[in-house]
């Protein structure tokens, strides 16, 4: 018998190509998704060197980081242009790379288009038990369906394109394990905060870490996919949670997915991958679902996180010098007061959407407490993006767009949007924004923007009344 | 990536300490397409000022900068080596770098020289009027007057950088062992590669 091993450990042998004497690894990836920001230099760096992509069967681009999210084409069907000229200008280049090197792509207009992180595992592509890079930091979210993934910078970029490998230093594990049943109006973009607040911004660093227990196998995988999304907010570059029934019953029938006698070789072989009995983790944390609250962030660390009941915290209230400095600043930029009830706090903007909450589970979620509401007047700006053409297409079947638009919110075309201040959706200098992001840093949603982390439920919520809310008073 | 074994030319000292990628070479600049180009975004702000070091005639070109303590911290963004590349720096000597930044240098064909404060010191003195030397071979650094100054490198990087290997040619050294997984996962696990739509 071979010693027990842990989820990760598995997926990491079975990708070993090569040894070095210090421990490194040269480690086979399975697949890469491409995006317009991280890869033209990439691509430019092969062009130099006369290289080519190594497996271009394996690859697969989409735009997403910039292009704007308002229509495509214009009433006749053409293509309109993007305004920005360096976004257009990295979306020509992926065009042009893609074919160039032979590569899967899927075009700006297509509806398969989304944002790469929602696309992946909807189209089949992402796998449980592979390896899967790409130049974003959220690749960790396809750690949902099984898969070790993690981002990569740009010249990792390029070495995985030229040879489909990374050299890799094995990592450490660590379970977060979540038991029990969550209370009504609790998600898993809560149960994600919880644990971000709970193990903190670096708790997970330099670890793997494998969400476990009653509470994650109960989740969907659009839930499971927010969930391991923000392993990267605690601080591990990747999640994992151990695909099962649920995991398969989601990907089987999808476009790239094994088909047939295939299905069921790989069906038998994602099921070997859980984690043994007697397998040791290095760390483990134990939650109990039912401490889990609808959860919002107040700082500016994903950490900053309180139930919706709580107050702003005082910086004294925390014990580490450096983490009451970092309060202190938060706050100030934050423009909050220290014991303001979180549920007093004046919200004027709502993004809903990004890779954390942008599946149709999630839309589905906001509109349950939209329906038959209004937007409050003070709130100026609301936008609702889903996450992929396919997503969006099948909230239209299900009426939800009529929904959020009757509720006087805007419905977009996919892509990152107001996750990142990259394309022209951005919370102005100042305001507020209730976000189902995954980032509350100092301008992630543009110069001098606030922000605060919650669930497409709660974000629903402090659309109708204007400040954040506790969903559970709109849902009884 | 062009070797790098000896470089002999002006240096610029510059000296400050905790300089980060974003004043390396600003956010703004993040969203070009190319690796080249970046120079001239590179120290933007400080380049502002006409009196500015870097576009005085005798330090422009200058293959070396000198720079202080924990020189490229901040944002990850290999954007700052690229800049520094395309300003024309080869080595930067400095007494200790981020290590990323330092990582991305190496990458990038730049050397990041580490050496004493009391060494930057005597170099900044010399980089006002005199070119310096730089021997990767010998670890060195000297100048026209008797200065000596030696330096510890990773044995890799030295190795990477004299070659001007970079991190994908030596991964095609392992062509056989990635070739044998590629054809053991197409006999074992064929599922594993995505249909053609
Ligand atoms: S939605 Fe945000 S986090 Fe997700 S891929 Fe886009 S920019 Fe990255």
């Amino acid at each position: 018998m071979t010693r027990p091993r842990t989820l990760y450990e598995k997926i990491w042998d079975a990708h070993v190509v090569e040894q070095r004497p210090d421990g490194t690894c040269l480690i086979f990836i399975d697949r890469h998704l491409v995006h317009e920001v991280t890869s033209p230099q990439a691509f430019a760096g092969l062009r130099a060197n006369g290289r080519t992509v190594r497996r271009p069967d394996l690859t697969l681009a989409v735009p997403d980081h910039n292009l704007p999210t308002t229509a495509r084409k214009d009433a006749a069907g053409n293509r309109l242009p993007i305004v920005d000229m360096e976004s257009a200008a990295q979306l020509a280049a992926l065009e042009t790379n893609a074919p160039e090197f032979g590569i899967r792509y899927i075009d700006a207009t297509a509806a398969e288009q989304g944002i790469v992180h929602v696309v992946g595992p909807e189209q089949g592509f992402s796998l449980p038990g592979t390896t899967i890079v790409c130049g974003d930091s959220h690749t960790a979210c396809h750690g949902g369906i099984g898969a070790l993934a993690f981002g990569i910078g740009t010249s990792e970029v390029e070495h995985v394109l030229a040879t489909q490998t990374l050299l890799l230093q094995p990592t450490k594990t660590m379970e977060v394990r979540v038991e029990g049943a969550v209370g009504p109006g609790v998600t898993a973009k809560d149960i994600i905060l919880h644990i971000t607040g709970t193990i903190g911004a670096a708790g997970g660093t330099g670890h793997v870490i494998e969400y476990t227990g009653s509470a994650i196998r109960a989740l969907s995988v659009e839930g499971r996919l927010t969930v391991s999304n923000m392993a990267i907010e605690g601080g591990a570059r990747a999640g994992l949670i151990a695909p099962d029934a649920t995991t398969f019953a989601y990907l089987k029938g999808r476009p790239y997915a094994p088909k047939g006698a295939d299905w069921d070789a790989a069906v038998a072989y994602w099921t070997s991958l859980a984690t043994d009995p007697g397998a040791t983790y290095d760390k483990t944390v134990i939650i109990d679902a039912a401490d889990i609250a609808p959860s919002v962030t107040w700082g500016t660390s994903p950490e900053d996180v309180v139930p919706i009941t709580g107050l702003v915290p005082a910086p004294g209230s925390f014990a580490d010098p450096s983490k009451q400095a970092a309060a202190a600043k938060s706050l100030a930029y934050m423009g909050l007061e220290p014991g303001t009830r979180m549920q007093d706090v004046a919200i004027e903007n709502i993004f809903i959407g990004s890779c954390t909450n942008s599946r149709i589970e999630d839309l589905r979620a906001a509109a349950a407490v939209l329906k038959g509401r209004h937007k409050a007047d003070t709130v100026k700006w609301a936008i609702v993006v889903p996450g992929s053409g396919l997503v969006k297409a099948q909230a239209e079947a299900e009426g939800l767009d009529r929904i959020f638009t009757d509720a006087g919110l805007e419905w977009r075309e996919p892509g990152c949007s107001a996750c990142l201040g990259m394309n022209p959706d951005k919370v102005p200098a100042g305001e507020r924004c209730a976000s189902t992001s995954n980032r509350n840093f100092v301008g992630r949603q543009g110069p001098g923007s606030r922000t605060h982390l919650v669930s497409p439920a709660m974000a629903a919520a402090a659309a109708v009344t204007g400040r954040l809310t506790d969903v559970r008073e709109l849902i009884d | 990536m062009t070797p790098i074994e000896k470089v002999e030319g002006r240096a610029i000292p510059f000296g400050l300490k905790n300089v980060d990628t974003d004043v390396i070479i600003p956010a703004k600049w993040l969203k070009t397409i190319s690796r080249e180009g970046l120079g001239k975004g590179a120290f933007e702000t400080l380049r502002a000022d006409p009196d500015n070091l870097f576009d005085q005639p005798e330090y422009r070109q200058a293959p070396i900068l000198i720079a202080g303590d924990n020189f490229g911290c901040g944002s990850s963004r290999e954007h700052a080596a690229w800049a520094l590349g395309d300003l024309g720096i080869r080595v930067v000597i400095a007494p200790s770098y981020s290590d990323i930044f330092s990582g991305n240098a190496v990458k990038n064909g730049i050397l990041p020289v580490v050496l004493p404060q009391a060494a930057i010191d005597r170099l900044m003195e010399v980089a006002t009027t005199d070119p310096i030397h730089v021997d990767l071979d010998t670890q060195t650094v000297t100048t026209p007057f008797q200065d000596r100054f030696t330096f510890e490198i990773d044995p890799f990087r030295k190795m990477c950088l004299l070659n001007g290997l970079d991190e994908i040619s030596l991964t095609e050294k392992s062509e056989a062992a990635i070739a044998a997984h590629e054809k053991k996962i197409a006999s074992d696990q064929p599922w594993l590669i995505p249909a053609t739509l």
